[in-house]
């Protein structure tokens, strides 16, 4: 499938890597535009139930993108959040999805070059995986 | 056997007359076999009704959950863990509640017993380390450390690690278990293999919920199965939806958890529930040092962290 380019969802903190994606933006480095972004106010506010979601209505990629621990603007929302995705990421894999598909990085949001670096990164992993195939909901898939 | 339900009977009419609590949380006999049922006794008279013997697997701190009132509730190893997370978690007060506890010696598999015989079981009874099967045409006699539950084979906690009155001496720790033989077989999969193994082991499911039910962990006043705005999972049995939902619900028990078997055993298609909560269960020991239940001062993992916690981050 040589044409094919995945979709990624890019949940980055408002207060970090928003702000490195917006400065990498301005410095007009390149990245993949395979990059679909949402704005969450902190990585604490994650849910497992967003990137599910993502995986779920399709997208071959996750990122969730946060403040380097120590840096959060609400002192300790990533603190909290890196043992949920430590143990969310575990489970998913212990599941089957494949390691690579989801990603997690902390970039603070004076590092727009590791923004565009870590973009480049993530869809590489993920371009090589090829679509994903598990945890896609198929609509309408038996409907006679 | 009798000796526990004795005790159990003399303790709650004592605490009933006395007017302690408003009433006892455990168990009487079920109307089918291998099935005993929670009851709530609130006058003396009514102890009578209580059982103890290898047929309680439903965890009782289940129906603590928000009540306000004084109650005694008959807590073996696991039910006294969920009753510890129960209060950390402000779900029941100490002080509301005469924890009675039993030491347990494990509960019997009721699928695995069902599955051994074609005919309908019409009785199980227990001699000892013996458990006797019945039905119209036989009567059939099994060791019971082949019939437990998994969850029991491996249990490091029998007896209570809370409780105001114990009904017996504390039984012995079992040291020598593999507690997670089955989470590092899969681990040891590759990524087609774990998904087969997830697809067949789902295949059944029906989307009771009677796993979410029977767990004390379980107490959201929406569940997020039932949220339509946003609707996070579809209402059907699409396998992603089963797939989901048995993720999502494991990761709500994630450092909770405390393997006590009552989601396996509230399966009516006899799925293997806890092989999910079983793998947090482990990361949880092994990331975080953490077993749930343990202590009322410990925060539970999610809910604290440490600055050198392991990170996965790039």
């Amino acid at each position: 499938m040589p044409d094919w380019e995945p979709k990624i969802v890019a949940f980055l903190c408002n207060w970090c890597s928003y702000g490195a994606a917006d400065l990498a933006g301005i410095n007009r480095l390149q990245y993949p535009t395979n990059i679909k972004v949402i704005r969450i106010p902190c990585t604490g506010r994650m849910s497992p139930k967003f990137i599910l979601a993502a995986f779920g209505k399709g997208a071959d990629g996750v990122w969730v993108s946060g403040c380097h621990p120590g840096d959060c603007h609400y002192m300790e929302g990533n603190y909290y959040a890196r043992r949920k995705f430590t143990l969310f990421k575990n489970l998913i894999e212990h599941l089957g999805i494949e390691p690579g598909r989801l990603h997690f990085s902390w970039i603070s949001s004076a590092e727009g070059t590791r923004f565009a670096e870590i973009a480049n990164e993530v869809t590489k992993t993920v371009k090589d995986l090829g679509p994903s195939r598990h945890l896609i909901k198929k609509i309408n898939a038996k409907v006679a | 056997m009798l000796r526990y339900i004795t005790k159990i009977r003399e303790i709650s009419e004592r605490l009933l007359k006395e007017g302690k609590v408003d009433m006892v949380i455990g168990f009487r006999k079920g109307t089918m076999p291998m099935m005993n049922e929670p009851c709530f006794i609130n006058k003396p008279e009514g102890v009578d009704s209580l059982v103890w013997d290898s047929n309680c697997g439903i965890n009782l701190a289940n129906y603590l959950t928000d009540r306000k009132e004084k109650i005694a509730v008959i807590a073996k190893g696991c039910d006294s863990r969920n009753i510890v997370t129960h209060i950390i978690e402000n779900k029941v007060k100490r002080d509301q509640l005469f924890i009675v506890g039993v030491p347990c010696k494990g509960m019997i598999d009721r699928h695995k017993i069902a599955s051994m015989f074609e005919e309908e079981i019409i009785e199980v009874a227990e001699e000892g380390n013996i458990v006797i099967v019945k039905s119209a045409a036989f009567e059939k006699r099994l060791e019971k450390s082949e019939v437990l539950q998994e969850n029991c084979a491996v249990c490091i906690h029998r007896n209570p690690v809370i409780y105001d009155e114990l009904v017996a001496e504390p039984v012995k720790e079992q040291t020598e278990t593999d507690r997670y033989k089955d989470v590092r077989r899969i681990e040891e999969m590759q990524v087609e293999e774990k998904n087969n193994f997830f697809d067949n082991l789902l295949s059944p499911c029906i989307r009771c919920y009677a796993c979410r039910n029977a767990c004390p962990l379980c107490y959201c006043p929406t569940c997020f199965v039932d949220e339509s705005r946003p609707q996070w999972l579809g209402k059907s049995i699409d396998p992603i939806d089963i797939k989901t939902f048995h993720l999502l619900r494991a990761f709500h028990c994630a450092g909770r958890c405390t393997d006590c078997g009552a989601c396996q055993r509230a399966c009516p298609m006899g799925i293997n529930v806890r092989i999910f909560t079983k793998k947090l269960e482990k990361d949880c020991f092994e990331l975080y040092g953490w077993e749930s239940g343990l202590s009322l001062e410990e925060r539970p993992p999610l809910d604290t962290y440490k600055p050198d916690d392991p990170d996965l981050g790039i």
